[in-house]
């Protein structure tokens, strides 16, 4: 029986291919090791975007310029690419959920790092004593009672001091989205066109400086894109031989499809349907999308969604244009029940074209933030769309992991409750 | 018996996949008698401390969170959720989290705060869904506010207490919460004073420990003088976790553990408190709160948003929130009510995801469920008395739609009833039925891990006790002979103790 591997072939294409079955039985071992490879590849792909951003970053720093901001932001839209493929290593492998929010936390309380407008941010919150903390304007913060010296702004400062610094969520001082909000600064425009507006003059020498401090600023920069950079290097690592997510998964493959699929699962579901894209459409709040300082939403969610298409066929383009890839899930579904493999086949590819619609929508007609606007039918229908095709995917997922019988994960000292006979006896 | 595992099972995947172990358990009558004793067999609490007891490790059951200890342990969904309620919890999560800002606004969906509130979100208190923590000095307090009423004045108010329609007679002016901050242009109600005194306490092997002793008064009044009468109770935000499985709790089961007159003579008399319920539309036992002063997490979440939020929804229909009627510019202040839609500040489909995200808030697993020190501890814990109101385990009921709370074998250390817990921690306050002097055991699941979530510790309903020792030591009457076992233990024996305690 043919199936069809859906893979990427350039941004917002899609091509189908067709392959036969193999003929040997697929091993949930190898499959388990084709996700460990692709994985090792995706973020050994977003550690190296991320070091052409501290390229770009440090060029910026060094001779500030309009062409140099432009080319950091460009750096920036780029490392976001191999990035979001990797989110569906999420949930399933406490290893990267434990991680995660050094590098992807949102949404953040940006006056904590920066000046602010005001007028729309705020001047305070009762929640937040460090709402409007400005650690580029500051030498030293008080935080929960304790003075922090902020002299110097080093990427251990930001990971050990400031990082949700308070127990609030908000204190996002790391990550994608903190140096998102430095290049691009706050989106005042709401679900308006347009997106943040920072002047490459922030980072400019001398007079011509813009918002004040500006070699503070760019010491900001470059820590936090020092700090993701090597927080994507130890994560590449962890998958690579002998590496400690890889070695969770290979040992014990059965529960490595469970984290497979889990993450799989929670990511359409939970994540982006729920959290990322249903909350935003309910509150009609354009600060409700996952890049809202640079109006890059669009192309996180496809991104995600192409992750997620990679890791089922088990087939994953580099950014050089190399494939890793492996014996796959989609391989194992269809031996065990095709019928499963061609209906998520289809829904994944009816997601891939629901996500390729609204990035084609917010590259032609209007940003993410726009559609989420409570008079804006036609743009809440397309996010509607693709939260829909998100959910009637996962329907499948979870067939199928009735389908391969995937046992419960034993956990240390403990059997599972899932046989009240032993509960009761 | 019939064990259909094929159908017992359902998979289920998140961080891992478990079984729903109760609902689909045919219950013919013929099966009842059976039923009932096997759960009374496996909610006996242990006498052999050898080795921990099987499943100890889950303590919310098949909704334990298993994810690795870290800041977010408090956050995780019931690992036994299906995928699509993933997304209803998600979608809570973001409304708990929601920042929510004066009417009118831009956003419609997302104005309707105060006039007068303590906070802006759920989460700002609920840090990280742990427990709150009292002001540092210098501090605006957040997590931390005070109750507020009056004792009865007159024959109508006396009813309404008796009848139990009323758990408390608010102060005529402030209400029944002070509220400390306000919208531009209105009066914030005033500040919470807390003043302290440092009393010793002597060990048996000569341990001075120094409790801190909080008195609170009110400054900076913002609408006249207190009435001479009023009553002030400290209310720290609880931990989150667990929720949805106590709601589960049979009535039964809990009734059974009540003996209000102490007819056992085992000096612990502990009672239902007994609250007005809106959706019933009569008195029914509470369950939730510090004295138990809410009967369902719906009502305790719709009160929660009306009187720290100010939000106006389907149980508290008054966008003014606690503003009384003598607050004229509170109650005439603008406000988020969405007339064109018919909608409250907090619409019902708001209110319901708040209400399914409090629900599912998981418990994280134990840690060191068989360290030989941790169950030395446990053996102190259970020969010290404690277990008669930290009662360890429960088998949940059924509860329709929800299978993840259902029949499930929970460690929650708690018999959700009030008692009497001395002079020391007293707020001579009553709430409902509950009098000045007691306070619903808390459940202690998650404790070990408050340090990890919350940062700085502060236990006790005003967060007063800075370690678990020292929340021990504040407990009084009919905690007061468990405890003064506590005092005459050996530093070891303490130290065992505390381990077990952490390790929930």
């Amino acid at each position: 029986m043919p199936r069809h591997l859906v893979s990427l072939v350039a941004a917002g294409a899609v091509t189908c291919i067709g392959a036969a079955v193999q003929a040997a039985p697929i091993e949930p071992h190898a499959v388990v090791e084709t996700y460990a490879d692709i994985a090792h590849a995706m973020y050994g792909d977003a550690h190296f975007a991320a070091v052409r951003l501290q390229e770009a970053v440090r060029t910026l720093v060094a001779e500030p310029s309009a062409e140099h901001l432009f080319a950091a932001r460009t750096a920036w839209r780029q490392a976001r690419v191999p990035y979001q493929q990797t989110e569906v290593y999420r949930f399933g492998n406490p290893i990267v959920d434990d991680w995660e929010g050094k590098v992807n936390a949102w949404p953040l309380d940006e006056g904590l790092i920066d000046y602010v407008d005001n007028a729309s941010y705020g001047e305070a919150s009762e929640e937040n004593p460090l709402y409007t903390a400005n650690v580029i304007a500051s030498t030293s913060l008080s935080i929960g009672g304790e003075t922090v010296d902020v002299t110097t702004i080093t990427p251990a400062l930001l990971a050990d001091s400031l990082q949700e610094a308070g127990g609030v969520e908000a204190n996002v001082a790391t990550g994608y989205h903190a140096i998102e909000f430095l290049l691009w600064g706050q989106d005042l425009h709401g679900t308006g066109p347009g997106a943040g507006e920072r002047p490459w003059t922030d980072y400019a020498k001398g007079d011509a400086c813009t918002g004040g401090h500006c070699d503070r600023r760019g010491q900001y920069l470059q820590a936090a894109t020092d700090l993701l950079v090597d927080d994507l290097a130890w994560m590449t690592g962890q998958w690579a031989e002998g590496g400690d997510a890889r070695q969770s998964v290979l040992q014990d493959p059965q529960a490595g499809l469970t984290a497979m699929l889990t993450g799989f699962g929670s990511l359409s579901y939970g994540e982006m349907a729920g959290e990322r894209m249903k909350l935003g459409l309910l509150l009609n709040d354009p600060e409700e999308e996952h890049d809202c300082f640079s109006d890059n939403t669009h192309n996180s969610h496809y991104y995600d969604v192409i992750g997620m298409v990679s890791v089922y066929n088990g087939t994953y383009t580099r950014i050089d244009g190399s494939k890793v890839g492996g014996a796959s899930l989609a391989a194992l579904v269809a031996e065990k029940a095709p019928d499963l493999d061609a209906e998520v086949e289809a829904k994944l590819a009816r997601s891939v074209t629901a996500f390729s619609l609204l990035k084609v929508r917010a590259e032609t007609v209007e940003a993410y933030d726009q559609m989420l606007a409570a008079d804006n039918a036609e743009g809440g229908a397309v996010v509607q769309a693709a939260i829909d095709s998100l959910i009637d995917q996962t329907q499948t997922i979870e067939r199928i992991v009735a389908a391969l019988e995937l046992q419960p994960i034993a956990f240390e000292g403990s059997e599972s409750l899932d046989n009240p006979a032993a509960v009761f006896q | 018996m019939r064990h259909h595992r094929s159908l017992l099972c359902r998979a289920l995947l998140t961080g891992a996949l478990l079984c729903i172990a109760g609902p689909l358990l045919e219950r013919a009558t013929a099966d009842e008698q059976t039923w009932a004793e096997r759960v009374a067999a496996v909610v006996r609490p242990a006498d052999d401390f050898s080795a921990a007891e099987p499943y100890e490790i889950n303590s919310g059951g098949a909704a334990t969170s298993h994810k690795l200890v870290n800041r977010s342990s408090f956050s995780q969904p019931s690992a036994n959720l299906p995928f699509e309620q993933q997304l209803t919890f998600k979608v809570g999560d973001g409304i708990f989290r929601k920042l929510w800002v004066s009417a009118p606004s831009s956003t419609t969906s997302s104005d309707g705060l105060g006039p007068l509130y303590n906070s802006r979100s759920c989460q700002s208190c609920h840090l990280k869904d742990g427990r709150g923590h009292p002001p540092a000095a210098g501090e605006a307090a957040v997590s931390l506010f005070l109750r507020i009423s009056v004792p009865p004045r007159d024959a109508q108010e006396r009813e309404a207490l008796a009848s139990g329609k009323a758990p408390v007679i608010g102060e005529p002016t402030y209400g029944t919460q002070l509220q400390n901050f306000s919208l531009p242009g209105i009066v914030p109600e005033g500040q919470m004073t807390i003043a302290t005194e440092e009393v010793p306490v002597t060990l048996a092997d000569g341990t001075v420990v120094t409790l801190q002793k909080p008195t609170y008064g009110v400054s900076d009044l913002g609408y006249g003088p207190l009435d001479p009468a009023v009553m002030l109770s400290p209310r720290l935000a609880p931990p989150m976790i667990g929720m949805g499985l106590l709601e589960a709790i049979d009535q039964a089961d809990i009734d059974a553990l009540a003996d209000p007159d102490d007819a056992d003579g085992d000096g612990i008399s502990g009672r239902v408190n007994r609250v007005w319920d809106q959706e019933a539309g009569a008195v029914r036992p509470g369950r939730f709160g510090w004295k138990a002063g809410e009967p369902s997490i719906l009502q305790q979440t719709a009160h929660a948003a009306a009187g720290d939020l100010g939000l106006s929804n389907r149980f508290v229909p008054y966008p003014g929130g606690d503003c009384s009627p003598r607050q004229t510019a509170c109650r005439e202040a603008p406000n988020g009510e969405d007339a064109a839609a018919g909608e409250h500040e907090l619409p019902d489909r708001m209110l319901d995801l708040v209400t399914f995200y409090s629900r599912n808030l998981a418990v994280p697993a134990r840690r060191k469920v068989d360290d030989p020190q941790v169950l030395a501890g446990k053996a102190l814990f259970y020969e010290s008395g404690c277990i008669a109101c930290h009662r360890p385990k429960f088998v949940t009921g059924d509860v329709a739609g929800r299978p993840e709370h259902s029949r499930q074998l929970i460690w929650p250390y708690t018999d959700l009833l009030v008692h009497d817990m001395g002079e020391g921690l007293a707020d001579g306050r009553p709430e409902g039925f509950a009098n000045g002097r007691e306070w619903r055991t808390p459940p202690l699941w998650g404790l070990g891990l408050t340090q990890e979530v919350s940062g700085p510790t502060g236990y006790l309903h005003d967060g007063r006790a800075r370690n678990l020792l020292e929340a021990v030591l504040w407990h009084g009457g009919e905690a007061e002979a468990a405890k003064q076992k506590v005092v005459a233990m050996t530093a070891d024996e303490r130290a065992a103790l505390l381990a077990f305690l952490e390790s929930l």
